[in-house]
Parts: structure tokens; C-alpha cells; sequence
């Protein structure tokens, strides 16, 4: 599609930028090997052990993308409907309240059971 | 609408800058790349890679889509696949704390009937859309105005209502579950903090 | 739908081949890359510009006076500062998983620079006698495509957090992709408003829908949506949570160095950019002068709004720094609380307002006359419902009754330990020299530290 050349251009520059910058980096910096330097930054203690597949994260961030997604399919469904919404007319409104308070069901459903309590 | 006048901006309609075959063999090249990203998705040893193939290949089938002219979907593809899906996949692993290296657990034992399996899963989906579409000559230049956010929006809202609403429930069921999912465990409201863990 | 400024431009482009070069390579091909040259020149000086900006405006607003040696004024101090970071040492950590930890970077610089593609910065214009629009392309989605690019930079900053191996990146990676996921969705669903009034998702189209009124004083509620999404969604003060220094170092970008390291840093200042050059666009009438200015006839063609779209974008990077040196940082909870609880219902119920508005029009049942007061009325109960919840809220952590906390054991475990919150550490007695002196109870005083004594 010709309209995506110039995306392409843009992207090339982009991209050779981006990675002669991050291959020059390499190069011009000093080398000078020490074994801590290369340790993971724990501001300057001894770093802890990684937990062999121990460590525990909340939940809330599975539970979050989650809900992103959710919202993200109503945001898709939301901009063509917008830009037909003159040619729609009633119905196409009717149809997305529908649509909007069947998800707002679903956001309720999480937010009493403190899916959205961050503590 | 002059949609067209939007998409065809650079070059007038006579002229254009990848000729008709032009866009097939990209079509093609884009395919293979594809083809093997998702072979890399399944072969892979390191879970995040993994997860890294499966970006490369929904975007292969973003740039597709915008080959055949349907910007909307290809763009709704980078945006729902690739931003979010990929991303809660992504969120699982690091949460998880993923290994960095390999993980031996991957290895699948049965390897033949999964291969059987695809092989005809394909074989089933290449025939259906070969022979759904054997008459049909998809111009992509043509199919442009057929894919803003106008049109689909208006057919859409007015042809495919049912499948749409039909939509809002799945995303119901898809949030209960993450809830129910979530909350196993720590039971009904206790204090509970609740994570997930390998064990 | 909008006739769009290109159509004047294909007529002339139709003659490249006719044109003054003896070249084969076509005008349009020559414009696209001078376009894109330009683009990705104008990112990176505005980076360096911005960066100047925001320490120069900080600085003043702290009473110091910040960079001023590098360059007029200290213009060029972050052109210094990047070829020092060239200069430093690039660390790999030893448990980095190191092809992600190079890809990383380059998955947040690229979509970077590729989502201003679409952004109009000013109507048709004639370079070298070939008229084209200030504008990189004019996708017909283009608002959807912008909001599909940013979304891919998500994942520099999550791989960038994993592959680091270590605690902090990890930690840092997680709150900020999850910030901004949610902020993402309060962005997406305030631009619906736009696209309702405007009848296209093409950023062009929706400047020019802007010609008798910015959509910020139609979709006020939307644009407020807006601006408090892109400060969460570039991670930037009041929500950069992700750069709590006291809590996770740097964040996701703890292990990394050198050029690497400002790649990350040139990405979230291009995301400034592109947010602000976005709500100009969306809300601000894009590269269409402001009032005043558009009084004279001559004020939104040739070169000129170029001018108008610069100062808009500057004024936003100028709110950003202002917010940045004002407002202390949100905690955790609230700031997530106040995306989920607050922004998105909010906007949910805003757009469908909106659309009732828009179809009671469509309809013919809606003049000016009714839409006013209804509209206020709208609001009024909008204002009401958010009071409600906010009292309600209140309430509730007023009814919860306080945490009994245990008395205080100054020797818990048998080990000296602070108060806990809630509990306060006895009056240390006074040495019995002081007491005596001090005031008249002194007898009973002696005593107790008599008692004291005998138990030491």
C-alpha cells in the first residue's frame, strides 16, 4: 500500500538511528571488567538470590490486563460505531447501550469483588 | 465518500508504486515470515522469547491485512493482539517470574498426534477458504474504501448486530472468570493478599 | 466526509514525471523522504530541546537557575549530556537474558518516533513548487494507528524490566506497564467523543471538523479525560510512579547504561511530544490559529500554522513541567484507583451522554435553545453522582473503625524497636538532677527513678 511508505521511510530512519546508537554505545564506552559491576543493582548490597520460580506477585496485575483487554475490545467496537454513528441513527445507539451496559455489568461484577482495590 | 482520495494519496489512481504483483509477492514474503515466526513460537525453549515469535507473527498478519486493504482490522489486529493480548500473556510470565534461559518443562511429549493435529487443523481452514473464495477477486486497491472505520462501522451496527451484542456477554464470561480465577484461594472477602505463584 | 487538502496535491503530483528533475525517482518519493527526514529531525531536536526545557523551567521554579554553560543559555547541555552517555561504560548485566536486553531499548525508541507519523502539522504548502500537506501521511485510521504504535512500546519497557534479571527493573516494569494499560483505556474512550462529532478517525479530517470550534469546548469533559490520561500514560509527575526513586531506584531502566540508556530516555520525551501534539490535534484545533490570531485571513495558510501547532505543543511540554514541579507524586493505590474508579466510568458514561446529545440533533428534536439547559442539567447531575461516591467513599472509611494496635513493648523479641503507627513510646523520665530543680512534685519523681534504679 503506497500510503504506508512514508510510515516505512520513517521507520528505516528510526530504526538505523536506533540501532547505530545502541552499537556505537558498545563500542566507545571503556571496558573495564568487575565482577560486581555486573551484579544486579540492589543499591549496593549484596544482591538476593532470584527465588527459583518462588517469587510471588499480586494478582492484580494479571487481573488488570485483564480488564484492559476487555475495555480495549469495547474501545475497538466504539470507533467505527462513532464514525458511522450520523448513518445509525437510533438503533446504532440503542445497540451500543446495549453493548456498554453489558461490559458496565461485568466492571461492576469486578469492582464489588475489590478487583480494582489496589493495597 | 472519497475515501479513496485519503489512501491513494501519493500517486493518483493510474500509477502505483508497487504494481499488483508487487503487492502479492509481499503478501506472500510476509506470509512465510509468518509461517516461521509461529513455528519459532512453538519450537522456542525460553518462554518470553516464545512470547516475543507470537508478536512477530500477529503482526505478520497485521501487515496482511493491510495488504488486502482492510486498514481498520489490521490496525484493531496491532492493537487488541499484539498491545493487549500478547502483553496479558507477557504479564502471566513475568509474574510468574519466568526463567531467564531455558526451560526444560516445554518440551511436549507427544509430539506426533500434535503435529497430526495442526497438519489437519490447516488442512481443514486452507480448503474451506480456498474453496469459499475460489470465484471471488479481491482487487486490494478496490477493497480499500471498504475497510475505514465508516464502513465497517455501518455494516457493523446494521447487518452483524447479533454477533456484536453477542460479543458484550463473552466479555462478561471473560471477566468472571478472571475474577473467579483470581480469588481461588482467598476466600469470598478476607484480607487475604492473594498473588500467584508457581506452587 | 471531509474533502481532504490532498486532492489539491495529487493533480499537481500527477506531473512528477514531466517535473524538473532528470532523475526516475518520482517527486512524490523525494517529498515522502524529506518529509520523514524532517519528521525524525524535528523529534530528536524537540527531545533535546525539551529536556533543556524542563530542567531550565524546573530550575527556575525552585529558585535556582539550572544548565547555562553548554551553548546560549545552556541550549546545548543535552547534546553534551548524550555524547557523555556515549562515552560511558555499557553494562550487560551477568544474569541479563542478552538479546532481549538489546532489543529492549530499540522496541521503545522505534514506535517512538513511527506514532507522530500521522499528526497534521499544517495544512497543504508548496516545497520546491510540489504542493503536499505538513503531514507525514493522512491515514484514514489514523488516530486508531497512533494508539495501535504506542501500544507496542509497552513492551521495551516490560522486556526491558525482565530481561534485566534483577529486582527493581522487574518490579518497575510491572507497575508501569500496568499504569499504563490503564490509562490507555481512559485515553481511548475520550477520543470516541471526537470521532462522534467529527465523523472520521483521520487527524486531518478531525482539524478541519475543528474549523467553527475547538472539541474542547464541545467535549470539555473529554479533553480534561484526555490531558489526565497522557500525564498517566507517559509515566510522567504526578504519576511516575514506575521512577519512585526512593521505592525502585530508576525503575525498569535500573540495569541499563550508556546509549542504551538514553534511547529509553529519548523514547518517553518523544512520548511527550506525541501525547501533546495528539490533544492539540484532537482537542485544540491542531495547526489552526486561536482565536484572536484567526481573525486575519492569512493566519491558517502557507507556513503559519506550523507556528500555531509549535506554540500549542510547547504550552502542553510547558504544563507537563509545570505539573511535574508542583504536584508531590500519588501513591500506588490511588493513582490506580483513580484511572479504574474514576476516569473510566466516567468517560463511559460521558461518551453515551454525548451520543444521545449528538442523535437528539441528528434527530431535529434538540435546538440550540433546549440543548443548553439540558446540558447544564446533564452536568449537574454528573457533578452530583461524582460528590456521591466521593461522600460515600468517605463515609465508609469514616464508619471503619480504627485498627486496635498492641500496646507498645519497647524490648519486642528482645530487641530495641520503634513505635509501631499508632503507638507512642512513653515519656523517657528525666535524670533526677534536672527533676530536682525542675518543678515541685519532685519527691514522687525521685521515686519512681529510684525504682528504676533498683531494677537496672
Amino acid at each position: 500500500m503506497d500510503t504506508y511508505v512514508p510510515i516505512l521511510a520513517l521507520g528505516l530512519i528510526a530504526a538505523a538511528f536506533a540501532i547505530f546508537s545502541v552499537v556505537i554505545g558498545s563500542l566507545t564506552g571503556p571496558k573495564r571488567y568487575n565482577r560486581a559491576k555486573l551484579d544486579s543493582y540492589e543499591c549496593g548490597i549484596e544482591p538476593t538470590p532470584q527465588p527459583v520460580g518462588g517469587g510471588r506477585f499480586p494478582v492484580k496485575y494479571y487481573l488488570t490486563a485483564m480488564l484492559f483487554i476487555v475495555f480495549d475490545i469495547e474501545i475497538v467496537f466504539l470507533y467505527p460505531w462513532a464514525v458511522a454513528f450520523d448513518a445509525l441513527g437510533w438503533f446504532g445507539l440503542a445497540e451500543m447501550v446495549l453493548f456498554v451496559l453489558t461490559v458496565l455489568v461485568a466492571y461492576a461484577y469486578v469492582w464489588r469483588r475489590g478487583g480494582l482495590d489496589w493495597d | 465518500m472519497n475515501v479513496t482520495t485519503a489512501s491513494v494519496q501519493f500517486t493518483g489512481s493510474a500509477q502505483s508504486y508497487l504494481s499488483p504483483t508487487g503487492v502479492e509477492v509481499a503478501f506472500i514474503l510476509i506470509g512465510l515470515v509468518v509461517l516461521g515466526s509461529a513455528l519459532l513460537v512453538v519450537t522456542v525453549r525460553n518462554l518470553v522469547h516464545a512470547a516475543l515469535w507470537l508478536v512477530v507473527c500477529l503482526g505478520g498478519i497485521a501487515g496482511e491485512y493491510l495488504l488486502l486493504g482492510a486498514e481498520l482490522v489490521a490496525w484493531v489486529q496491532i492493537l487488541i493482539y499484539v498491545g493487549a493480548i500478547v502483553v496479558l500473556l507477557l504479564f502471566g510470565l513475568v509474574l510468574t517470574r519466568a526463567p531467564i534461559g531455558h526451560t526444560d518443562e516445554l518440551d511436549v511429549k507427544h509430539r506426533a498426534p500434535a503435529v497430526v493435529v495442526a497438519a489437519g487443523a490447516a488442512g481443514v481452514l486452507v480448503t474451506v477458504v480456498v474453496d469459499a473464495y475460489r470465484k471471488v477477486w479481491l482487487e486490494p486497491r478496490a477493497a480499500v474504501p471498504l475497510g475505514t472505520g465508516a464502513a465497517n462501522g455501518a455494516a457493523l451496527f446494521k447487518y452483524w448486530v447479533l454477533p456484536f451484542e453477542t460479543l458484550s456477554v463473552l466479555l462478561l464470561a471473560a471477566l468472571v472468570g478472571a475474577i473467579v480465577i483470581s480469588r481461588r484461594g482467598a476466600d469470598g472477602d478476607s484480607d487475604e493478599p492473594e498473588s500467584v505463584g508457581t506452587d | 466526509m471531509p474533502q481532504f487538502p490532498d486532492a489539491v496535491s495529487n493533480q499537481n503530483m500527477t506531473n512528477w514525471f514531466l517535473g524538473s528533475f532528470d532523475t526516475h525517482i518520482p517527486w512524490w518519493f523525494i517529498l515522502v523522504v524529506i518529509k520523514a527526514v524532517a519528521a525524525f529531525a524535528i523529534l530528536v531536536v524537540l527531545t533535546l530541546f525539551n529536556i533543556w526545557y524542563e530542567r531550565r523551567v524546573v530550575s527556575f521554579m525552585q529558585m535556582r537557575i539550572g544548565p547555562n554553560r553548554v551553548g546560549p543559555q545552556g541550549l546545548l547541555q543535552s547534546l553534551a549530556d548524550g555524547v557523555k552517555l556515549a562515552l560511558k561504560e555499557d553494562i550487560v548485566p551477568t544474569n541479563a537474558d542478552k538479546p532481549v536486553f538489546w532489543i529492549a531499548p530499540l522496541l521503545s525508541a522505534i514506535p517512538a518516533f513511527l506514532a507522530i507519523a500521522v499528526i497534521p502539522w499544517g495544512p497543504a504548502v508548496s516545497i520546491f513548487g510540489h504542493w503536499t500537506t505538513l503531514q507525514l501521511v493522512d491515514l484514514p485510521v489514523g488516530v486508531l494507528y497512533v494508539l495501535a504504535i504506542s501500544s507496542i512500546g509497552i513492551y521495551g519497557i516490560v522486556l526491558a524490566g525482565w530481561s534485566s534479571g534483577s529486582t527493581y527493573p522487574l518490579l518497575g516494569a510491572l507497575r508501569s506497564s500496568a499504569q499504563m494499560i490503564s490509562y490507555e483505556v481512559a485515553m481511548g474512550l475520550s477520543f470516541a467523543g471526537v470521532f462522534l462529532y467529527a465523523g472520521t478517525m483521520s487527524p486531518s479530517g478531525i482539524v478541519n471538523a475543528q474549523q467553527h470550534g475547538w472539541y474542547f469546548y464541545m467535549l470539555p469533559l473529554s479533553a480534561i479525560i484526555y490531558i489526565i490520561a497522557m500525564v498517566g500514560e507517559t509515566n510522567r509527575a504526578p504519576f511516575d510512579l514506575p521512577e519512585a526513586e526512593g521505592e525502585l531506584v530508576g525503575g525498569f531502566h535500573t540495569e541499563y547504561s550508556s546509549l542504551k540508556f538514553a534511547l529509553f530516555f529519548l523514547a518517553e520525551y518523544i512520548n511527550l511530544v506525541t501525547v501533546s501534539a495528539l490533544a492539540v490535534t484532537m482537542f485544540f484545533g491542531g495547526w489552526r490559529a486561536p482565536v484572536p490570531i484567526s481573525l486575519w485571513s492569512g493566519a491558517n495558510s502557507g507556513w503559519y500554522p506550523m507556528l500555531w501547532f509549535m506554540i500549542k505543543l510547547l504550552i502542553f511540554v510547558f504544563v507537563f513541567i509545570w505539573l511535574r514541579g508542583t504536584l508531590p507524586r500519588l501513591r500506588y493505590d490511588q493513582f490506580m484507583a483513580f484511572g479504574w474508579k474514576v476516569l473510566i466510568p466516567v468517560s463511559v458514561l460521558w461518551l453515551l451522554v454525548v451520543a444521545l446529545f449528538r442523535q437528539l440533533r441528528n434527530a431535529g428534536d434538540l435546538d440550540r435553545a433546549h440543548a443548553v439547559p439540558i446540558g447544564i442539567g446533564i452536568a449537574a447531575v454528573f457533578l452530583l453522582l461524582v460528590v456521591a461516591l466521593e461522600v460515600r467513599e468517605r463515609n465508609q472509611i469514616r464508619r471503619t473503625p480504627p485498627p486496635t494496635v498492641p500496646d507498645y513493648e519497647p524490648l519486642a523479641g528482645g530487641f530495641p524497636v520503634p513505635p509501631m503507627p499508632g503507638q507512642s513510646a512513653p515519656a523517657v523520665p528525666r535524670r533526677p538532677q534536672f527533676a530536682r530543680t525542675a518543678a515541685a512534685p519532685a519527691p514522687a519523681l525521685n521515686g519512681t527513678t529510684a525504682e528504676e534504679a533498683s531494677t537496672r
